[in-house]
């Protein structure tokens, strides 16, 4: 009743991307079973949603290489959610053939970024978008839409709402459920939050909207939270706050799972998710990694750090 | 209710209103070369101190507390409170309060030439009891003195009441008893009361809960929230409370000062971040980013340390 009585959502759907969003943005290749490791303990912490991979190039994402293997090699929990990104329609074939049950796109409201990121223009990414969309509808496959930049683009600077509302429309027009807004450079502000949220909530209905905010100019939960009062119920996040920001070198990227999930129990929502299984979850793959966890939550909870 | 029942007609626009409205103009008060190098591990020269709060002049900023009058033999790392205070340069405008946690603290930091100052309370017993030995009653009692002494010689003092959101001792802090004590401090003079959430335990939910309690009992216009951001909480702690009309908010320059209670922790929010989000948010704070960004890369280079705030981090090109 206390998120209620706030006027916030009850719920609130957190959809886990360390797996994939995460570790495409870490240094160093991750061996495919520790890979294997972080998504089974993931899915033991109540999250209803981890990216699991992306089924793109290895020339393009060597991180990312190993696929198939991770598809095939996970432990799949019933009721959990285990979406894969494919790019186009060659890598949706690719991603069923392995055993996906959903799959993601993943457009830009910005041009630059999108011929910089994917080598072609917004519109031409949304045909191939379209391919993919038909074929999975087909098959029955739901699929996440993602739209980069929309607070703001690391070529072209500012970026007007009613362009991330055009680009979401668009991908919710081909059939995508849901649409994930990505803060892609952690520029945004609450301010800017709510000016695009505005705009894109004129063409996509509420429950549809998703937030994935980085955290890069520590904004992440202002953002987020501008967000839920909004009534966004679905956030992204990276467990140990996974993968840097590659526009900035040495900033961090993601906003931290563990970070999210305190503050959302603190504001009493439910998100089904156990902190502590999340932060154990993170200690491994730190350990694995060698680095320190950039969610606060965990360094504040383990007094002797790992890795120090 | 009014909201819901426009839900259906306009969703942005009770969207929008639920983020509801922001104050025009926020005063950030600096506290990095007090409550910031005090949790720093390193004895920071005294140049170096003089350095940093004349750079901090520079930004901007109108309140920058100095020091604290405090016995070296309890912080060390202020011990050079009087050479700090005369040594700085006292820009017109700038405010700068000093920690005075008893008369002979006070009377030391007049004949320094201090022209404003803080004293500190809780709404923990416990925490009161382990770090000053007392009572939060005796400790009230004994800033009686100081008040007098202020009121005497017209000296502005800023209350601060910390644990507002949790005690590294007791646990729950019940918000009652923050407004409890933040009453006491407001009759006896105070003239703005700094809610510290000195574990940085808090989150919107509790902050949302705590300022009810004491906006009962204290206007908010003498409201200031000093967060911490050890659990990560900050920054959307800084924004409920902007959202319940407190204009006030004090931050240190590079987030410096850990956490004494929880090992190898952040502390203090970073004022970069801070004005970073006050900025996009359209509220005046008067402040120079980049002349506060310089700052923080100016002591973290001095005190060889990695920087706390992610604007600054960002905004590296190293």
């Amino acid at each position: 009743q206390e998120s209620q009585a706030s006027g916030l959502p009850e719920y609130i759907k957190i959809v886990e991307v360390g797996p994939r969003d995460g570790l495409q943005n870490e240094k160093v290749i991750v061996p495919t079973d520790i890979k294997i490791e972080l998504i089974n303990q993931l899915s033991k912490t109540g999250l209803p949603a981890i990216e699991v991979t992306s089924f793109v190039s290895a020339k393009w994402v060597p991180q990312m290489a190993d696929h198939k293997e991770v598809m095939r090699g996970i432990e799949r929990h019933p009721g959990v959610q285990y979406p894969v990104l494919t790019p186009n329609l060659q890598g949706f074939h690719s991603a069923i053939a392995a055993g996906a049950t959903e799959v993601s796109v993943f457009g830009a409201a910005s041009e630059s970024f999108s011929k910089m990121n994917i080598n072609c223009s917004i519109e031409e990414s949304m045909i191939k978008f379209d391919e993919v969309a038909k074929s999975a509808r087909n098959m029955n496959i739901p699929v996440r839409g993602y739209v980069s930049c929309a607070l703001g683009c690391p070529y072209e600077g500012n970026i007007i709402p009613a362009k991330v509302a055009e680009v979401s429309k668009r991908l919710y027009s081909m059939g995508c459920y849901e649409i994930s807004l990505g803060d892609t450079i952690g520029v945004g502000t609450p301010g800017s939050m709510k000016g695009m949220l505005e705009a894109v909530m004129k063409e996509i209905p509420l429950s549809a909207l998703a937030v994935h905010c980085h955290d890069t100019y520590g904004q992440a939960l202002a953002n987020i939270l501008t967000a839920i009062q909004m009534g966004v119920t679905v956030v992204d996040s990276s467990v140990a706050g996974l993968g840097g920001c590659p526009y900035a070198k040495g900033a961090t990227g993601n906003v931290a799972t563990e970070d999210v999930i305190y503050m959302l129990n603190g504001l009493g929502i439910n998100t089904g998710v156990n902190l502590y299984r999340v932060m154990e979850a993170g200690n491994f793959i730190c350990t694995a990694l060698n680095k320190k966890t950039n969610s606060k939550v965990a360094q504040a909870s383990f007094n002797t750090g790992a890795t120090n | 209710r009014r909201a819901r029942l426009t839900l259906s007609l306009c969703p942005q626009v009770s969207a929008a209103a639920a983020v509801g409205t922001f104050p025009k103009r926020v005063k950030v008060v600096e506290v990095g070369p007090r409550d910031g190098l005090q949790n720093e591990k390193n004895i920071v020269p005294t140049p170096v101190k003089i350095n940093l709060i004349n750079m901090l002049s520079e930004t901007g900023l109108q309140v920058i507390e100095a020091t604290s009058f405090v016995s070296p033999k309890w912080v060390p790392q202020m011990a050079d409170h009087t050479e700090v205070m005369q040594g700085i340069n006292k820009v017109p405008g700038i405010s700068y309060p000093v920690l005075t946690p008893n008369l002979k603290g006070f009377q030391a930091a007049m004949a320094a030439g201090a022209k404003e100052v803080s004293i500190f309370g809780a709404a923990s017993e416990l925490f009161t009891r382990k770090n000053i030995n007392c009572s939060i009653e005796e400790s009230l009692e004994r800033f009686n003195e100081v008040m007098a002494a202020a009121r005497a010689a017209t000296i502005p003092v800023r209350g601060y009441v910390s644990c507002v959101l949790g005690c590294p001792y007791e646990g729950k802090i019940s918000p009652a008893k923050v407004a409890e004590v933040s009453k006491k401090m407001y009759s006896m003079g105070c003239y703005e009361i700094s809610l510290g959430d000195t574990i940085g335990i808090g989150t919107p939910g509790s902050m949302k809960e705590m300022l009810t309690a004491v906006m009962k009992e204290v206007p908010v216009g003498a409201l200031a929230v000093h967060c911490h951001d050890t659990y990560g909480q900050a920054l959307a702690n800084i924004l409920v409370a902007l959202q319940m009309g407190v204009s006030v908010v004090d931050a240190s320059v590079a987030g410096l000062g850990g956490c004494p209670y929880a090992q190898g922790a952040s502390g203090n929010v970073a004022t970069e971040d801070l004005v970073y989000m006050l900025n996009g948010l359209g509220i005046h704070t008067g402040v120079d980013l980049q002349k506060l960004m310089d700052t923080g890369t100016y002591i973290c280079n001095t005190l060889n340390r990695r920087t706390n705030s992610k604007v600054s981090q960002a905004s590296c090109r190293l």
